[in-house]
């Protein structure tokens, strides 16, 4: 049965292999459930070989298979072959195990993308490489797995590489990676040049002296931070969120990032020879890394940034466990996390995916009623996280708890900052599950930019007010211009009447009543005469008229100047645009917009129409699988009798007897394990008293200050960007004008002297060929001379 | 180095220059207008060249560390010239190179103007690269060497881009003015040992290197005469700019050789030329060697993330890459010379790849400025996962070709030169952040404009491409193939400086101190060992005597 091992990564890479070639032309759905039944296989074949495990005595479950040389280079050489012991099958199991459930998963998630196959062609690469990783019999197979499962993470972070901070997240992720794997290799020489043998075999039984074994685990802890994502090395993994949710439930969090804490594991029984404070330093960069994560998931508001930072800072809670000798809590705590952090992410996948890509936690609630296998499976790993029994997380972590209390040096100030760790993780996931599934749906309000939206409109309605005022203005003007006009021409009307009076009544006192057409010139007398009281009726209508523009025209400019007053005002009083609060509570209200409702655009319209969905059945199937293994996951490992410790006794040939056994009593035990309850329902109770009960304002809880974590990243991102770009540009410049420029300098300096000597004809690239033989031909005479001496 | 007996019924090495020599006389014959015919026969004229390399490469009897198909023939007695030669583990994989890439760089680009003299040059090229990995003759050697450095500098100036004529006079100046001090090295060297063993004048390598009759300093400034020559070739920082120059403006095929075979004549030559003729100076003057190699290392990688033109930075890197091999050949341990003998080919295929990707991104998009491209990936997706393979096989990715030589050269490095090595390890992160960059501005994103409308690989040049592809991955899961056949020559190589440098012991790994107890893990592998065997595993066994943990436990198995 144990030589089934090869088929656990071989499942896998065939279905990697098949999906290369054939992945296009099986297309959606089947290259998902060729992927999915591969690593499901795979998982068949794991159970396989646990079985045949099971069935030697315990000191005797270990099993070699070796399959061809790999690297063979005179006293060096490695083979591709496995190495099976509890250990590496214990991870083999939840590996292929979540694995297939978030295959199946991805099936549903993945529905209607464009490169659906290649992204289980990724999936089963990683799931390979990852495979490779625990099994491998030697460092460098290991460190192939572990750099293959790199390269499957960087390809799924970009996956969706159109956005340039998908592909930049990627990148950063294996780049960070790779300065750990500065660590990794150099520790592999190491271990080389005093083993003389990277097998696991030799590793584990060679004698190392305590300088070596320290250097040793030194690096192997740098290797270690940089995929288990601890300081100085965590920054990628936030980042790494960018990829498909599938992608982040079962590397970034249930599998790949547990890789360094199985290589520290696996490498026990040279910490076991390292000085005490190199171990030392691997539980306090733990115990640190994940108070400082804790911190920074309080301030989160994506759904899936308070994830990561919660799997950064369980990850510390592994290394702390790694640091005081408590292998079996830390793989413990590995298992149970593996099962409720990969349901939290697939979880909040689902939210994801029923609220049309809303990753935002202000903008959720209420969805326990809209998706409701989903929040019912999610507050499963919710109080499983939290540490609440009989969830699986609370016997985990109390195991961890207890190892840090048990460390001889430092262990109170260790299990202290655990402590408040613990009461740190119950209150932010405590608020995230508020904040997501209880209180108001607030899915539906606006938000602050489509409130800013509309009220650009109100600011754009009154502004239209002003010109439609000034256009008026503009009209009245125009009439008062052409009544002015009249008036004027009215008024000439007038002169013009009582000149031809005065010429008509000065013509007929020149003439005699007797003289020919003196008739006719009295009739124009009198029509002149006639003629002038209608040109003033005329004139003084006209004025009328002009006095009526005028104050048509003062009307107006009133009401210019009143629109632009309430333009101004509108634009001015920036205090009647709703604020969409940045710190909610689950009864936050939602904001008043009803002097613009109308206004809104068409996102908040649309909204308005869609249904929050639960998911389908590929995709709640493993949610509700994976929500019965966190709620009985502790069964693994319960700590009342010794027989009841099956994981711990289970791992026990793998760990060399180098597992730490703590001095503390039953009764500490009980004690410390009320603590630890008490605390953890504490963060419980403190959370709700702020996000259900408003007891507090949630803006001076989510502090900035908290993201200590953010801030490293953001300074780090600042230096890489300012004078580390900086200083790589100087090295460029260097090369070009001194390295590059001393050669062009001294071919023309000496194409120079030819000049002078009227040798050549002009020409530089002639000069310069010159110039160079020249030089050669001195130096080489030179030598040949000193040669001729140093001889003779 | 021993002479093992003639092996094949022909001359196959002869018939190595010969054929691409026939070649370019049959091109010459062709009327020029038939471009047709004559990328036919200079391919077809490669392949079978190539073909007869490969049949070196399964003719070769991996156990014998010593040369063999040897031709050896007087040529000017009274110079001791003569027309020797031959191949053993280390120059064999060189001669296969040369063989594959040629072909594969005639399938995969095309001259866009007088392809008669370009095939022409490219034989030419061909025969003299065959050559300057197979002579041992010293004159014959310095023959090749300079001869290579002509069709070249025909190619970069005739074929190529830009700034074509400055590049291709600064390499050719840059390599002959690094060779002439060589020629006087060569004289020197056969001049002061007839002088001082009474020997009559020869320049057969091999009767030169058991010789070892020159005083401390002759040797060290003969030697130096060389290791000029081959710094500039390797190119060693500060002697390297020419090499950007050169790669950015040569047409694609002239690049694919470049970097794939004659930078490679700089390595080999510090190992043929460097630490066999000369094994008291190079173990003397190592520091200086490795000191220069990890500057280049992270010098190289600094440069190359930071440059603006694609193909620059291909070239940048193989600063950095050559940088490795430098660091492996001057560790003086098995490990470090058998890595950087296979790092040679193995950057002889990832950058030969690298470069023909690079040169269809430019045929399509007439611009090798990486921030007119984008988004690619979208418009080319078979283009963007061959990139991908060939990036991750330069990365260093194990299981990919790249990662096994460099992994070697950096494990024999932590025992022969550690502190160099401690610094060459940084160039694993410098390499993934110059070449994913690179990839993220030319792949990823937004396609805009005529990134938008690429071509995608066509079927034609996925096949020409594919070779190299398929090696990528063949040499990374399986190197044994390569590494026996290397192993027995680099032996026999540290053996000759073993004998000639006084107090030179091969920097090995402590074994353990005392085998460890006998713990439940021993009982419960030897369990397993049992199933092993019986389960048919085709594990090599005969080197298992240096564990001796695992050794005890297979002598029961």
């Amino acid at each position: 049965m144990l030589e089934a091992v090869w088929l656990i990564p071989a499942l896998p890479l065939a279905g990697f292999l098949t999906l290369i070639v054939f992945g296009r032309r099986l297309g959606e759905p089947f290259a998902g459930w060729l992927a999915t039944s591969a690593v499901g296989a795979s998982f068949l074949a794991t159970l396989v070989v646990f079985v045949g495990l099971l069935n030697e005595q315990p000191e005797e479950r270990f099993f070699l298979q070796r399959l061809f040389t790999w690297v063979p280079a005179g006293s060096f050489s490695v083979d591709v072959g496995f190495f099976v012991d509890p250990l590496a099958i214990t991870m083999c199991l939840f590996i292929t195990g979540v694995g297939t459930l978030i295959h199946l998963y991805s099936v549903g998630y993945m529905h209607g993308d464009p490169n659906f196959s290649k992204f289980f062609l990724y999936l089963n690469a990683f799931a390979a490489s990852m495979l490779l990783l625990v099994l491998g019999d030697n460092l460098l197979l290991t460190f192939l797995g572990w750099e293959g499962v790199g390269a499957c993470s960087y390809l799924l972070i970009s996956f969706w590489f159109t956005d340039e901070s998908n592909a930049s997240a990627g990148k950063k992720a294996f780049v960070t990676n790779r300065i750990g794997d500065f660590g990794f290799m150099l520790a592999t020489f190491a271990v080389f040049s005093q083993l003389g043998s990277i097998r696991y075999a030799d590793v584990l039984t060679g004698q190392l002296s305590s300088g070596w074994a320290t250097v040793i685990v030194l690096l192997f802890l740098l290797g270690a931070a940089g995929k288990s994502a601890q300081i100085p090395l965590f920054v990628w993994l936030p980042d790494a969120m960018a990829g498909p949710t599938p992608v982040s439930a079962l590397i970034h969090a249930a599998t790949m990032v547990t890789s360094g804490v199985y290589l520290l594991t696996r490498l026990n029984p040279v910490l076991a020879q390292a000085d005490a404070w190199a171990t030392g330093l691997i539980a306090w960069v733990g115990v640190i890394t994940a108070l400082v994560a804790a911190l920074a998931a309080v301030v989160q508001n994506d759904i899936k940034k308070v994830l990561a930072y919660s799997t950064i800072s369980q990850l510390g809670y592994l290394f702390l466990a790694v640091g005081v000798g408590g292998y079996i809590p830390a793989i413990f705590h590995m298992v149970t996390h593996a099962f409720f952090k990969a349901l939290l992410f697939l979880g909040s996948g689902s939210v994801i995916h029923g609220l049309h890509d809303e990753q935002d936690m202000r903008r959720m609630g209420g969805l326990a009623k809209l998706l409701p296998i989903t929040a019912g499976t999610f507050i499963i790993g919710w109080l499983a996280i939290a540490g609440v029994p009989p969830f699986s997380g609370f016997w985990s972590k109390d195991e961890i708890l207890l190892a840090a209390w048990n460390h001889p040096s430092g262990g109170f100030v260790l299990w202290l900052l655990g402590l408040i760790t613990a009461l740190l993780t119950a209150f932010y996931m405590t608020r995230q599950v508020i904040l997501t599934f209880f209180g108001r749906t607030r899915f539906f309000d606006p938000t602050q930019e489509e409130v800013d939206i509309a009220f650009a409109g109100l600011v754009g309605a009154a502004q239209a007010e002003v010109d439609k005022a000034e256009a008026a203005l503009e009209t009245a003007r125009d009439a008062v211009d052409k009544a002015q006009i009249d008036v004027a021409k009215r008024q000439q009307a007038v002169n013009e009447a009582a000149e031809t009076l005065s010429a008509a009544q000065a013509a007929v006192a020149a003439s005699s009543p007797d003289a020919d057409g003196y008739d006719k010139l009295v009739k124009a007398v009198d029509k002149a005469d006639k003629a002038v009281p209608k040109a003033a009726g005329n004139l003084e209508k006209a004025q009328a008229k002009l006095v009526v523009a005028e104050a048509a025209l003062s009307d107006a400019e009133a009401q210019v100047l009143v629109a632009i007053d309430a333009a101004t005002a509108a634009a001015a009083d920036t205090s009647r645009v709703p604020m969409v609060p940045q710190h909610v509570t689950a009864f936050s209200e939602r904001v008043d917009v009803a002097e613009f409702a109308d206004r809104l655009p068409d996102s908040y319209r649309s909204r308005q129409e869609y249904h929050p969905h639960e998911s389908p059945w590929t995709m709640t199937v493993p949610l509700i699988a994976l929500a019965g293994l966190a709620a009985v996951g502790g069964g693994l490992n319960l700590p009342f009798t010794h027989d009841l410790h099956f994981l711990g006794n289970w791992l026990e040939p793998s760990l060399f007897g180098n597992e730490a056994h703590g001095g503390a009593g039953a009764g500490t035990k009980w004690v410390l394990a009320i603590i630890a309850i008490t605390i953890g329902l504490a963060g419980v109770v403190a959370a709700f008293a702020v996000y259900l009960r408003r007891k507090a304002d949630p803006a001076v809880v989510e502090n900035p200050r908290l993201g200590l974590a953010i801030d490293y990243d953001h300074a780090l991102a600042r230096f890489v960007g300012g004078p580390g770009t900086k200083l790589f540009d100087r090295v460029a410049w260097f090369d070009r004008t001194f390295i590059d420029g001393a050669v062009n300098g001294m071919a023309s300096a000496v194409s120079g002297v030819g000049e002078r000597l009227r040798v050549l004809q002009p020409g530089l690239i002639r000069n310069y060929a010159l110039g160079i033989s020249l030089g050669t031909g001195f130096v080489a005479l030179w030598f040949l001379l000193r040669l001729w001496e140093v001889g003779s | 180095m021993m002479l093992a007996a003639e092996t094949t019924p022909f001359a196959l090495l002869p018939a190595l220059i010969l054929i691409p020599i026939i070649t370019a006389v049959i091109l010459a014959l062709l009327p020029a207008s038939r471009h047709d015919y004559l990328k036919l026969v200079a391919l077809g004229g490669s392949s079978v060249a190539g073909a007869f390399a490969v049949y070196a490469l399964a003719a070769f009897d991996k156990a014998d560390g010593g040369l063999q198909f040897v031709t050896r023939s007087t040529w000017v007695a009274d110079l001791g010239l003569s027309w020797f030669l031959g191949l053993d583990g280390i120059s064999l994989f060189l001669v296969v190179l040369t063989g594959i890439l040629f072909p594969i760089a005639i399938l995969a680009t095309e001259p866009h103007h007088d392809p008669k003299p370009y095939y022409i040059w490219l034989m030419i090229l061909m025969a003299g690269s065959f050559g300057v990995f197979m002579a041992l003759d010293l004159l014959l050697f310095f023959l090749f060497f300079e001869v290579v450095l002509v069709p070249m500098y025909f190619l970069i100036g005739g074929w190529g881009h830009g700034r074509r004529i400055y590049a291709a006079l600064k390499f050719f100046i840059y390599t002959m003015a690094g060779s002439a001090l060589m020629l006087v090295g060569i004289v020197s060297l056969a001049f002061l040992t007839a002088r001082n063993t009474g020997q009559p004048l020869t320049f057969d390598v091999t009767v030169l290197a058991e010789a070892q009759a020159l005083s401390t300093t002759a040797q060290r400034l003969i030697f130096l005469s060389f290791a000029l020559a081959f710094a500039v070739k390797v190119p060693l920082f500060p002697l390297h700019t020419w090499l950007p120059d050169a790669h950015t403006e040569a047409p694609t095929a002239g690049s694919v050789i470049l970097a794939g075979v004659m930078l490679k004549l700089g390595t080999y030559g510090y190992i043929r030329f460097g630490v066999y003729l000369f094994p008291q100076a190079a173990h003397d003057l190592a520091p200086i060697f490795l000191t220069l190699g990890t500057i280049g290392i992270v010098y190289g990688a600094v440069a190359a993330t930071v440059q603006k033109d694609l193909k620059r930075l291909v070239a940048y890197s193989s600063v950095a890459h050559l940088g490795f091999i430098i660091l492996g050949v001057f560790s003086l341990t098995t490990q470090g010379i058998q890595g950087g003998v296979l790092q040679m080919v193995n950057h002889g295929i990832s950058t030969g790849a690298l470069f023909i990707l690079v040169g269809w991104i430019y045929e399509r998009r007439h611009t090798r400025q990486i921030a007119e491209l984008g988004g690619l990936q979208k418009s080319a997706p078979v283009m963007a996962a061959a990139f991908t393979l060939v990036m991750f096989s330069s990365i260093g990715l194990p299981g990919l070709n790249g990662f096994t030589g460099e992994f070697l050269i950096l494990l024999g490095g932590f025992n022969g030169a550690r502190w160099w090595t401690v610094v060459a390890v940084s160039g694993v992160i410098l390499a993934a952040l110059y070449l994913l960059w690179a990839y993220q501005r030319v792949f990823h994103g937004e396609a805009t404009g005529e990134n938008a409308d690429m071509r995608d690989l066509q079927w034609s040049e996925g096949l020409a491409i594919l070779p190299l592809l398929v090696l990528i991955v063949f040499m990374g899961v399986y190197p044994k193939p390569v590494l026996e056949r290397i192993e027995p020559a680099v032996d026999e190589l540290l053996l000759h400086v073993a004998a000639n440098v006084e107090g030179f012991e091969e920097p090995e790994p402590q074994a353990p101190a005392q085998p460890a107890g006998v713990t439940e893990l021993t009982e419960a592998l030897e369990k397993g060992e049992a199933h092993a065997e019986d389960h048919g595993d085709d594990a090599d066994h005969q080197d298992e005597g240096d564990h001796s943990e695992t050794d005890a436990v297979e002598g029961e198995g």
